[in-house]
């Protein structure tokens, strides 16, 4: 195989080096958890709730053990054993290993049986017989506030987030967090506009569906435990399961190779707890593969209901905001109070409006659980306001880019927070796509049954702060570099990433860098991979870590009396008398952050803003209701792009797979909580066939100056504006308005008949 | 139960023992420790399953090990050095996190063996059963057609 040269002056960054790992990726030999088999290992297969809300009053699983091979049933009395309070979350406490006492979504895992052929595991699975007493249950959103069916007796903050604190034993409410911001006088305001206009709006609930389910395996010792997991946390694991467990973290060893996808699904603990406390029951390796449909009963994207409304000036500037925000959580908190604050801040989204009220609400219900899914509730929030925004314009009959325009923030200007937009190119943007939508020239409307429309939509995202990231650059006495941390690699190449910032500090071309994958026993802290975080702070501590091997290498030659340009190998040879040694350099990154205030005021909000905006061009068929997309625009604020290539990519994937929960994909429940599609024969994700016709994916030209070599995230941004920029261009091609979440020919056609 | 088949994998004779429920991506991963072809929908609607048995693709998910015996079953890991398919994949960076790359690698070089020089509507066509959710599918379609310009000069 051809070795690239280590050694070089050519820049690393801004270049498109073809990812690290691709030639094991297309000869299928790349390694994920689900490849991993150990000897002795048992499976795992899960039994589940078949009610939404329910007390246990019996499990039955004798015929199940009695099944020839199995090795052994599990319940929640079995894992007590182990962990007498076994309950985990990164905001709540509040999700049991297995069901304890009650059941609170139908899919619930209640038992395991472990044997070493999963076809007699799963077929044990089906001889198990739960029996439930069921209770009243909720499944909306806005219900779930007010309802008489309470979902958790007691909320159990986990006390990692201090807002979340006075939350601590607090009874008969489903409210896992309420939000609250208020700047100037939103009431006042209203009154005093020209004119007020007010809408709701609302999502559906998805799933990430990445196409490697989710796999863990644990082995153990009386002592130890390492496990294998597609985990886009693991030091969040590692810490998790050490305090379920009451170990230190040297005895928890967290390894995490590739990720087939993961796009917030693999966040915090999903099967970790479980296949742990079964290994040590079993004292044998254990491994959970989920199948597609289980995932849908593991992590979810919020289905969500937005309120909003703004007063508008005679002269077409919106002077006040008040938002209302119901996130639908699911049985389990997961991370949705973060959800719920770090996105309900920029609910008035991207404009420059003095009074703003926000209030989000963060909602159990009787539904599988909700977390993180690519843009951590922004997709939700920008559907809303930029909805809102265009039936605004429409109204007072102002060109929607023009109404954007003059409502936008400008750099230098307070977000409803008060923080400062700083280093995010909203006009810039916003200018690039009406340029490259050709918005001045009027769109062709087509003729007879098929209507032609466009429509645009522009979205920002504040990054989850304060957080942490670790990195360390080890340098060989050849001059080769290793990079150890602890970013996962889940297809947003992030490898590639962190080398070339590696080398761009070292003089080293990319790909001759290898960058070692998560484990935590050896590659350092990082707070995890999400909300677009890694770029920015990961590859800020990669950057402080290879400045800091950089100088020691310096400072070993001025030592040595080498010159200043003496190759790296000649150092460790006249150090050491022959190739032996290294440097070993450290970084650790965190911003500052200010807590909001009581009113939800901070003026150090993020330590950076996402910018995306998409314009869409389309037409109806009015006698099926089906939508076909001819371009697709997507344009982003990343700061200086690290890899080019990967950034387009990045902005592309990110804005079909939004077309799939713009269009076509919707959890289906029946009025009793079950899931009626969880499968790809009924829950359709994109195809090829779903393409637009053309489309355009650029990031303009920007920096984020605190970011490493001017760059910041990307995995997000191409989310924020496809979805209502599709609704936005329905509306102009037919003069119907959908409010709800999905698309689907179906409210196309019913709409166009009401 | 298990029974003896025999069969021919990536061009040599080889055999396994098999249950009659098994299908053929179990038995290539637990027999034969190959896990380019692996299960995800398990339902042969995503195609990362891809095998090719006696020249065609199947979805390996459904295909019983069974209806393997005496045939020529070929996997992603056959060619020892990169074809000019998976050579276009990487230039065009057609994949991001590279689980379903193996199915449409295999399943791109049985559309140039059909159609040498496919449109872009032909391309979307046949590769509609293979599934990415990180949506590289852009990038997919540029590098079926740099893989078909390659084979062409080669």
């Amino acid at each position: 195989m051809k070795r690239a040269t280590q050694s070089t002056e050519t820049p690393q960054v801004g270049r498109s080096v073809p990812r690290l790992e691709s030639w094991l990726k297309v000869t299928g030999r790349a390694e994920y958890v689900h490849n991993l088999r150990l000897p002795g290992m048992l499976y795992g297969k899960i039994f589940r709730s078949s009610v939404a809300h329910g007390r246990i009053k019996r499990i039955d699983v004798a015929a199940a053990q009695a099944l020839p091979g199995v090795y052994r049933v599990v319940t929640s009395r079995e894992v007590r054993e182990v962990i007498p309070d076994p309950y985990y979350g990164p905001a709540f406490h509040d999700q049991p290993i297995l069901a304890i006492d009650k059941v609170r979504y139908v899919g619930e895992p209640v038992a395991v049986v472990l044997a070493s052929d999963p076809h007699v595991a799963e077929e044990a699975v089906h001889l198990i017989t739960a029996e439930y007493e069921e209770l009243p249950a909720v499944y909306d959103e806005v219900e779930a506030a007010t309802s008489k069916a309470i979902v958790h007796e007691v909320l159990r903050p986990a006390g990692t987030f201090p807002d979340l604190k006075h939350l601590k034993d607090r009874k008969n409410t489903n409210v896992a967090l309420d939000f609250h911001l208020r700047r100037g006088n939103a009431e006042k305001a209203f009154k005093e506009a020209h004119r007020v206009f007010e809408h709701r709006f609302s999502t559906q609930q998805v799933m990430h569906t990445p196409l490697e389910p989710l796999v863990s395996v644990a082995e153990s010792t009386e002592s130890s435990l390492t496990i294998h997991t597609a985990s886009q946390s693991p030091s969040f694991v590692r810490i998790e399961i050490a305090r379920l467990l009451g170990w230190p973290e040297n005895k928890v060893r967290v390894r995490v190779p590739f990720l087939g996808g993961g796009f917030g699904a693999k966040l915090y603990i999903k099967l970790e707890a479980l296949v742990s406390v079964l290994s040590l029951l079993a004292k044998r390796p254990v491994k959970i593969s989920l199948t597609m449909e289980e995932q849908f009963f593991t992590i979810t994207k919020h289905a969500s209901t937005f309120r909003i409304k703004s007063g508008v000036s005679k002269d077409g500037k919106i002077t006040a905001r008040e938002c209302e925000v119901w996130w639908n959580g699911g049985a389990y908190a997961d991370i949705g109070p973060r959800v719920t604050q770090k996105s309900g801040f920029t609910a008035p989204g991207p404009y420059d409006i003095e009074h703003v009220a926000v209030d989000s609400y963060a909602l159990y219900t009787n539904l599988p659980p909700a977390g993180a899914l690519r843009g951590f509730g922004i997709p939700q929030l920008v559907w809303a306001y930029e909805g809102h925004t265009d039936l605004m314009a429409r109204e007072l009959g102002i060109d929607p880019i023009e109404f954007r325009r003059r409502n936008l923030l400008r750099e230098g200007r307070p977000q409803a927070t008060g923080t400062v937009m700083k280093d995010a190119a909203l006009e810039k943007v916003l200018e690039r796509l009406e340029t490259l939508m050709d918005w001045n020239t009027p769109l062709d409307r087509g003729n007879g049954t098929v209507k032609k429309g466009r429509g645009i939509a522009i979205g920002f995202k504040a990054c989850v702060s304060p957080t942490t990231s670790l990195a360390a650059v080890n340098v060989n006495a050849d001059g080769s570099c290793i990079v150890y941390c602890s970013t996962a690699d889940m297809g947003q190449g992030s490898d590639t990433a962190m080398a070339q910032i590696a080398g761009e500090v070292l003089h080293m071309a990319a790909e001759s860098i290898t960058v070692v994958h998560s484990d935590t026993d050896v590659t350092p802290y990082d707070m995890a991979t999400l909300g677009s975080r890694s770029l920015f702070h990961m590859g800020n501590a990669v950057k402080l870590a290879a400045e800091d091997a950089l100088n020691k290498l310096n400072v070993l030659r001025k030592e040595l009396g080498l010159a200043a340009d003496c190759p790296i190998p000649d150092i460790f040879k006249k150090k050491y008398g022959m190739q032996a040694g290294n440097v070993a350099g450290t970084g650790s990154y965190i911003p500052s952050y200010k807590s909001p205030d009581a009113n939800g005021l901070t003026d150090n909000a993020t330590p950076f803003w996402m910018v995306g905006a998409s314009g869409v061009e389309l037409e109806v068929d009015t006698e099926t209701g089906k939508v076909r997309l001819t371009r697709l625009i997507n344009v982003a604020d990343v700061g200086t792009p690290i890899n080019p290539k990967i950034v387009e990519t990045q902005i592309s994937g990110a804005a079909i797979m939004q077309l799939g929960f713009t269009l076509h994909e919707k959890m289906q429940f029946d009025a009793q909580g079950q899931l009626r599609n969880a499968s790809f024969a009924e829950y359709k994700i994109p195809g090829l066939l779903d393409l637009p016709k053309e489309i355009i994916n650029e990031a303009v030209t920007a920096e984020q100056k605190t970011g490493p070599f001017g760059g910041k995230g990307v995995g997000e941004s191409g989310t924020f504006g496809v979805s209502p920029a599709i609704a936005n261009a329905i509306h102009d091609a037919i003069g119907v308005r959908l409010t709800s979440l999905p698309l689907s020919p179906e409210a196309i056609f019913m709409a166009l008949r009401k | 139960m298990r029974r003896e088949i025999q069969f021919w994998l990536n061009g040599r004779e080889v055999s396994a023992q098999i249950a009659p429920h098994e299908s053929l991506v179990e038995v290539l991963q637990e027999n034969f420790g190959l896990y380019g072809a692996r299960e995800s929908c398990g339902q042969g609607m995503c195609g990362c399953c891809t095998l090719v048995v006696d020249g065609r693709a199947v979805s390996g998910c459904l295909y019983l090990a069974s209806l393997a015996e005496g045939a020529s079953v070929s996997t992603i890991e056959a060619n020892a050095e990169l074809d000019e398919v998976q050579q276009a994949f990487i230039e065009s960076g057609a994949f991001q996190c590279g689980f379903c790359t193996p199915g449409f690698v295999l399943m791109t070089r049985q559309l140039l063996d059909e159609q040498p020089d496919p449109d872009e509507e032909a391309i979307k066509h046949y590769l509609s059963g293979n599934l990415c959710r990180c949506a590289a599918y852009p990038e997919i379609i540029e590098a079926v057609k740099l893989a078909a310009r390659k084979r062409r000069k080669a």
